[in-house]
């Protein structure tokens, strides 16, 4: 294969790549009055790398290292459009914080270009180099309020806990390169098949640590209530959505196309982690007061429920988790806009007490909280009912019903911590007035509350196929 | 040549597996300065490497020897924006103690 049909396969990470580039030039020349048009030309690039993924051609290129399926074509047009979102709720942000900066929309494309290789990586190599790129800007965007010592201190935990995970990875990869002879999951597999022994499994518990750690499972979350506490709010609506769905469709991946053959080991280990989450995400929850810090425990909930879905190591189990994280990162992203749009005295509004009575005061975004919240909770007719039923329907058809009950019995105190923020939004006594509320966020909240009642059924009806489509590149049974 | 034929890929395996383990030892056991993380993380990489060149070698295959390049490459960017991060913090705190990044907890 010659170089212009590699590239035209690898089009919407050379548009973001190049775009980046072009970006980077504007903005160092255009200095801090250039921001607006920075963000602007990022939004245009995303959208334009969607369609890119959308429309563009299929196939392997590089020898098998990047490879564009049905699988990172469906995943890579939801991290666009979320990362577009992303721009669209944290520079308006940003700006009236006084702290704009041409930089915030750069790193965003930096990382969706890192996930954009990871969804599309056919070997070690490519995993490693999209994990970094992702784990790297996200390292940053994490500190981007450098002023702010909670901000620079979520940046250190993430930096610390991140490297340490990319290690971790990183032995477990050199490991199955040397034990199976091949970086490419297409020979690994093969390598799996002819009974490549110990040290190829040793290595994959490795990965699958390194890979827990960047979804965020339990027991490999230490970082996660840190950094979602002290990173500025609308960069956390960012880093718990799209970067969270392309290392679920990395690890998918590295498992089922480099190891079908060890499916049996590999199973256990996950339904392990998917156990561990739902314990901790729904239990450790309860004490939380900092809402930023519960939808931390949630996150790490909700990694565990996609976990079991693809711990089934079936094509309806891949195509219920890649269901479940595409309808999970609207509504938190959502429920983030809406914790962005709110503030008192110039402060942001985080603890459970700030939204006491806060119907009263601002009727549309706490009816959106409320909705995000039951959707969250997984109550029907809201987004979260379906995507749970997908994932739970999945689990029991792979044999998996006893990690379905317990996955049921911990949604019962996850109940508790959203019904808790409903009832002191409803019930309690006003804590007093809220700051005018910015548009860009309150839209994008309510349109998210939107989606997850009545928008979710027509979007379901054709998300299903397509999602169908995509885990049928996984090629499982 | 005797001496070298002696050296066995078991034994590059086992100084990479020792000085990954220092690595990971190095990042829980050190409660008093972030720098040590950031070499600890190096030594890590560098475990990596070692393996890979070994196993490259052994395997008589390149993939590896390019797997360790793209990670030396990947080392020294993440040596930067680490070094970055901690001097946002140093401006914040005055210090780098590891004790000291815990204003949030729970």
């Amino acid at each position: 294969m010659d170089l212009t049909s590699a590239l035209q396969i690898a089009l919407p990470e050379v548009i973001l790549a190049l775009g980046t580039l072009v970006l980077i030039v504007v903005g160092a020349f255009g200095g801090e009055k250039s921001t607006g048009l920075v963000g602007l030309g990022a939004g245009a690039v995303l959208v334009e790398a969607a369609a890119a993924a959308c429309w563009g051609p299929m196939g392997q290129a590089f020898h098998g290292g990047f490879v564009a399926d049905a699988a990172a074509q469906f995943s890579k047009v939801a991290i666009y459009l979320m990362s577009a979102v992303a721009i669209a709720l944290g520079a308006p942000w940003l700006r009236r914080k006084r702290s704009a900066k041409f930089e915030y929309p750069l790193l965003v494309l930096l990382a969706a270009t890192g996930m954009g290789v990871m969804v599309s990586a056919g070997d070690l190599i490519s995993l490693y180099i999209g994990i970094e790129l992702q784990s790297l800007a996200l390292y940053v965007l994490a500190a981007f309020q450098r002023d702010d010592s909670r901000s620079s201190e979520a940046g250190l935990k993430y930096f610390v806990l991140g490297a340490l995970s990319s290690g971790l990875l990183l032995y477990g990869a050199s490991l199955i390169y040397g034990f199976a002879g091949s970086v490419r999951f297409a020979d690994i597999a093969a390598a799996v098949h002819a009974g490549a022994g110990q040290g190829v499994i040793f290595g994959l518990v490795f990965l699958i640590c390194g890979m827990a750690f960047k979804v965020s499972a339990a027991p490999f979350h230490m970082w996660t209530p840190d950094v979602y506490e002290g990173a500025p709010t609308p960069i956390v609506a960012f880093i718990t959505a799209a970067p969270k769905l392309a290392a679920m469709v990395l690890f998918a991946r590295a498992l089922a196309l480099g190891f079908p053959g060890a499916t049996g080991q590999w199973q256990q280990v996950i339904v392990v982690i998917a156990l561990i989450s739902m314990a901790v995400g729904a239990l450790a929850g309860l004490v939380q007061r900092n809402l930023k810090r519960l939808l931390a425990y949630s996150s790490i909930l909700n990694i565990g429920y996609a976990l079991m879905a693809m711990a089934a190591g079936t094509e309806g189990g891949m195509q219920a988790m890649l269901v479940f994280m595409v309808l999970y990162m609207i509504d938190v992203t959502g429920f983030f806009a809406c914790l962005t749009a709110l503030q008192r005295d110039g402060r942001p509004m985080e603890r459970l007490e700030d939204f006491a009575g806060l119907v009263r005061v601002r009727p549309g975004l706490a009816l959106a909280i409320t909705a995000l919240s039951l959707s969250l909770l997984g109550l029907p007719p809201f987004s979260g009912f379906w995507s749970k039923y997908y994932v739970f329907k999945a689990a029991i058809a792979g044999g998996l019903w006893p990690v379905a009950v317990f996955g049921l019995v911990a949604s019962v105190p996850a109940a508790f911590y959203y019904l808790r923020i409903l009832k002191t939004m409803w019930f309690d006594e006003p804590a007093g007035a809220t700051d005018r509320t910015p548009g860009d966020a309150s839209a994008i909240g309510m349109g998210a509350a939107l989606f997850s009642f009545p928008l979710v059924l027509p979007a379901l009806a054709a998300l299903d196929p397509l999602a169908t489509l995509a885990a049928r590149a996984f090629g499982l049974a | 040549m005797t001496g070298l034929s002696e050296v066995s890929l078991g034994h590059y395996l086992a100084v990479a597996a020792v000085l990954f383990t220092i690595g990971v030892f190095g990042i829980f056991a050190n409660r008093r300065n972030v720098i040590v993380i950031l070499m600890s993380v190096e030594l890590i990489l560098l475990a990596v490497n070692i393996n890979l060149v070994a196993f490259s070698a052994f395997l008589h295959q390149v993939a590896g020897q390019i797997f360790a390049m793209i990670v030396l490459t990947v080392a020294a960017a993440e040596a930067a924006v680490g070094l970055a991060i901690l001097v946002t913090f140093f401006r914040n705190r005055g210090d780098i103690s590891v004790d000291d990044a815990a204003q949030m907890k729970g």
